[in-house]
């Protein structure tokens, strides 16, 4: 995990995409020579371009800390959040430039800015959010500290759309709801306070959803926080299978039990 | 012309928690943001919110009128003790709702909300989602957003905000995809746009928290207060001053200087490292201005002692940080950290509603000042204004637009949103093509440098006379910057160098407060003064911006039941 403390080279070369669709007509790519820093990130070698070489760069950021999932870029051929990507683990890996591109498969608004218009459709089609039958609690609803470990992997989720962008089943099939609405849909069903766990594999055992998982496993391995969302989607594959075999009416409900 | 009963400009937790109230007070709500809601700020807090929940088994009798008194001695008594009334009071109704809204908290064996000990508090009232509290609460709130189908625009920047005769209109903001200003009419405007850390060097805060919407306010007429209050945070990694959550020292974390020593035995005895923020922030760079820090200056903390389950648990995202960026794992090494810049205890001048001195224009977290923290915020206490006080501002204004704000505000704003629209246009586009020999970007790393020197932990005359000198020079200089690209679409150069200007005059208002505050309390120390002056300064700066820079005036704390007393830990 640690980076070696090494010799480094004086500068770096950073090979960067560029797109403005609305004036270019084909992408290209930019290099440009970085002096190197200590600890430097990917992001701080695009603040670099930003301020110093060519004001017109285009890219998200925000946190710098890898929690609020803006800055999530294909980056020496993997997905990885800038901020968290040292260039020295880069240089370590092997590589001898760094090349940084959008995420792959969503349109380009301009150079790594893309457009997640789909992503968060897809999001907001699963119901994001708690369903509960009955009135609250007047405090909090008890939930032991396993129960509430059933949830803790994807509730870690930034929703950057690095397993998004990086699964075959979401570029061939416009309606597939995705590796990360998937997973969202499994934290809502594994969440003892929710009540609306059937409904919910109503909602995504089908072909739009789960169905369409083939396990490639591109989304475990793009997840920059370690979700296992194979594992997820697996979970409402099984869970799905009993309601069916039981004849769960709730199943059928779907969506339009759970409308706003 | 685009018009919403009630505006929302921010998608952090004040933000979306003012929209859903006015929401379901019946208002029709946008959100209007910078960034993607998720991806602001509020995401990134790590250590906990406070409520006075008694759920540990060390705080069965705790109150809220102990986290009142608690949040009071914090403040160094500068807080409006009604206001913080109101916030402890307040605290476990919202913190329920949270919960009841999904927010996924830590547990206590029983099935209770976690909580931990933190600085300045006489008891473990801290709730917790492991140490990625912020980030557990702004993805419940977002998710409740989208359950009201809220309607949000997403990276618009509000550039200004329309006031004609003390009411507010609407805002002018940049589509950053388009590159296009837009005139934004509304009936109440609520600005929830969060703190201005990145005026300073060395800050805790993400990259976008630059003040924009308290400088936007401050510009349009409505004044700050008490800006010379920056919380410095004691524990910011040495490096890139990541934050490393006061929780590692509530689990148990140990400060140790070059010598080994656990030097907060000299500062504060009985509260050891979990004194309050100001004053351990100040005992670790005493240590490292006098010598006992490690080369490059810093400090050592320790969890390595709490052992591998504890931090994996607790504090995982600590971890991950140490890591990444230093290559140090907690569990087995000791982290280097130092002071940083972390939060505004200052802003845009509200009450405990919202409200502003002009009419229809309200303001909730971070960019607002109540006042409930006063000189000094307690850790926790932040992310409870936000959803406090979020919710007040949200139903204050959704009543201002259903009486007198409604209908008879949206017949006079069209032309008030022109005028303000041809005035904002020709500053925005004096930018874009801006040609001149100074370099934005070392103007503004100018400005941090010299605020984090002058205007910092430490302060003295001199210091905040060059520092204020700074300002003013580069106010002089701003007009003569030169930006690079000038194409419109997604233009980060443009829109990041527009709210230069508005860096510059907040942190004007910040050293020229700083200055004339002759006495010491909370996070405002000086060298000079070092004692707390009650019977000159227990009083509120106001900060209105003139031609000639701010014009300060006071106003007097509000006392309700605790008298002033020393402030020993
Ligand atoms: C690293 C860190 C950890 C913290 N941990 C804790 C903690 O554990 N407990 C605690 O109580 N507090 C903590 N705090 C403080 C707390 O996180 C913040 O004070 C709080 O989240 C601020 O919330 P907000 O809603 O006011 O603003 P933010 O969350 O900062 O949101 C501001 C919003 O305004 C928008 N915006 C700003 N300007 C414009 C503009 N011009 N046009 C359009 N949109 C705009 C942004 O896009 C953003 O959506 C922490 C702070 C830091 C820096
Ligand atoms: S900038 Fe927030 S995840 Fe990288």
């Amino acid at each position: 995990m640690s980076i070696e403390m090494k010799q480094r080279p004086e500068k770096i070369r950073l090979n960067v995409y560029r797109f403005d669709p609305e004036v270019d007509k084909a992408p290209r790519i930019d290099s440009f020579d970085v002096p190197w820093v200590d600890g430097m990130t990917v992001l701080d070698t695009l603040f670099y371009v930003l301020e110093k070489r060519d004001g017109s760069l285009a890219f998200r950021y925000s946190c710098r800390e890898g929690i609020c999932g803006a800055c999530a870029m294909y980056i020496n051929g993997s997905h990885r959040l800038a901020c968290e990507t040292q260039v020295a683990r880069l240089l370590d890996e092997g590589h001898a430039e760094v090349r940084v591109m959008p995420l792959p498969h969503l349109p380009v608004i301009k150079d790594l800015v893309v457009d997640m218009t789909r992503f968060w459709e897809n999001y907001e089609a699963i119901a994001p959010w708690i369903v509960t039958r009955s009135a609250d609690p007047e405090k909090e609803h008890l939930q032991s500290p396993e129960d509430r470990k059933l949830v803790d992997e994807y509730v870690g989720c930034i929703l950057c759309g690095s397993c998004f962008s990086s699964c075959p089943s979401v570029w061939t099939g416009k309606e597939y709801l995705g590796p990360n609405a998937l997973m969202k849909t499994w934290r809502w069903v594994a969440d003892t306070r929710d009540s609306a766990a059937e409904e919910r594999l109503g909602l995504v055992g089908n072909e739009r959803g789960a169905w369409r998982c083939h396990t490639v496993f591109n989304c475990v391995e793009a997840c920059p926080k370690d979700i296992n969302q194979t594992t997820a989607i697996q979970g409402l594959k099984r869970r799905t299978v009993g309601a069916m075999l039981r004849g769960s009416k709730a199943l059928k409900a779907g969506r339009k039990a759970l409308e706003r | 012309m685009i018009y919403h009963e009630v505006l929302v400009v921010g998608g952090g937790l004040a933000g979306l928690r003012a929209a859903i109230e006015a929401h379901d007070a019946g208002c029709e709500v946008a959100v209007l943001s910078r960034v993607h809601p998720v991806r602001s700020h509020s995401v990134a807090a790590q250590g906990g919110v406070n409520a006075a929940l008694g759920n540990h088994p060390d705080a069965s009798d705790d109150n809220p009128e102990r986290h009142a008194f608690d949040t009071v001695k914090g403040s160094d008594y500068l807080a409006d003790q009604d206001a913080v009334e109101i916030l402890t009071g307040e605290a476990p109704g919202r913190i329920y709702e949270m919960e009841h809204w999904g927010c996924p908290f830590s547990r206590t064996s029983d099935g209770k909300i976690a909580q931990r000990p933190f600085g300045g508090a006489g008891y473990p009232r801290c709730c917790y989602a492991a140490d990625k509290t912020g980030h557990a609460l702004l993805h419940t709130m977002f998710e409740q957003t989208l359950k009201r189908g809220l309607r949000i625009y997403e990276e618009w920047q509000v550039v200004s905000l329309a006031v004609a005769d003390g009411r507010c209109h609407g805002v002018i903001a940049l589509d950053m995809r388009t590159g296009k200003l837009e005139a934004v009419g509304a009936g109440a405007v609520v600005f929830g746009t969060g703190g201005a850390g990145r005026i300073y060097a060395r800050s805790t805060n993400n990259i976008i928290n630059t003040g924009s919407g308290m400088a936007i306010a401050y510009m349009a007429g409505v004044p700050l207060k008490d800006m010379e209050f920056i919380q410095f945070h004691p524990t910011s990694l040495f490096g890139n001053n990541v934050l490393m959550t006061e929780g590692a020292r509530g689990e148990g974390g140990y400060l140790r200087n070059a010598l080994g020593e656990r030097f907060m035995e000299k500062y504060a005895p009985k509260a050891m490292e979990l004194g309050p923020r100001d004053i351990v922030a100040r005992a670790i760079q005493t240590e490292i201005n006098e010598g006992r820090g490690f080369p490059g200056g810093y400090v050592q903390l320790d969890l390595t002692h709490l052992g591998a389950e504890k931090i994996l648990e607790r504090l995982p995202a600590i971890r991950d940080i140490a890591i990444n960026f230093t290559g140090v794992d907690p569990i087995k090494e000791p982290i280097p950290i130092q002071p940083g810049q972390h939060y505004f205890m200052g802003g845009i001048d509200t009450d405990a509603d919202g409200v502003t001195e002009v009419a229809g224009f309200y303001a909730a977290g971070e960019c607002s000042c109540v006042s409930v923290h006063g000189a000094n915020r307690l850790g926790g206490n932040s992310l409870l204004e936000t959803i406090v006080f979020g919710r007040r501002a949200g139903l204050h204004a959704s009543t201002y637009v259903k009486g007198e704000g409604g209908a008879r505000a949206k017949a006079g704003s069209e032309k008030v949103l022109a005028k303000v629209m041809a005035d904002t246009e020709k500053r925005v586009i004096w930018v874009l093509e801006a040609d001149g020999p100074e370099d934005p970007a070392g103007l503004r790393d100018e400005l941090r440098e010299s605020m984090f020197r002058n205007v910092g932990l430490f302060r003295e005359e001199k210091g905040m006379l060059e520092g204020l000198d700074k300002v003013r020079e580069l106010r002089g200089r701003y007009p003569r910057i030169g930006i690079r690209n000038r194409g419109r679409r997604y233009n980060l150069d443009w829109a990041r160098n527009l709210e230069l200007e508005g860096m510059i005059l907040v942190a004007e208002a910040i050293a020229a407060g700083a200055l004339a505050r002759k006495e010491s309390r909370g996070s405002h120390f000086r060298t000079d003064y070092k004692e707390r002056d009650d019977q000159n300064f227990l009083k509120h700066t106001i900060a209105r911006l003139t031609d000639d820079g701010p014009r300060l005036e006071y106003r007097p704390v509000t006392i309700t039941r605790w008298e002033p007393q020393a402030r020993t830990y």
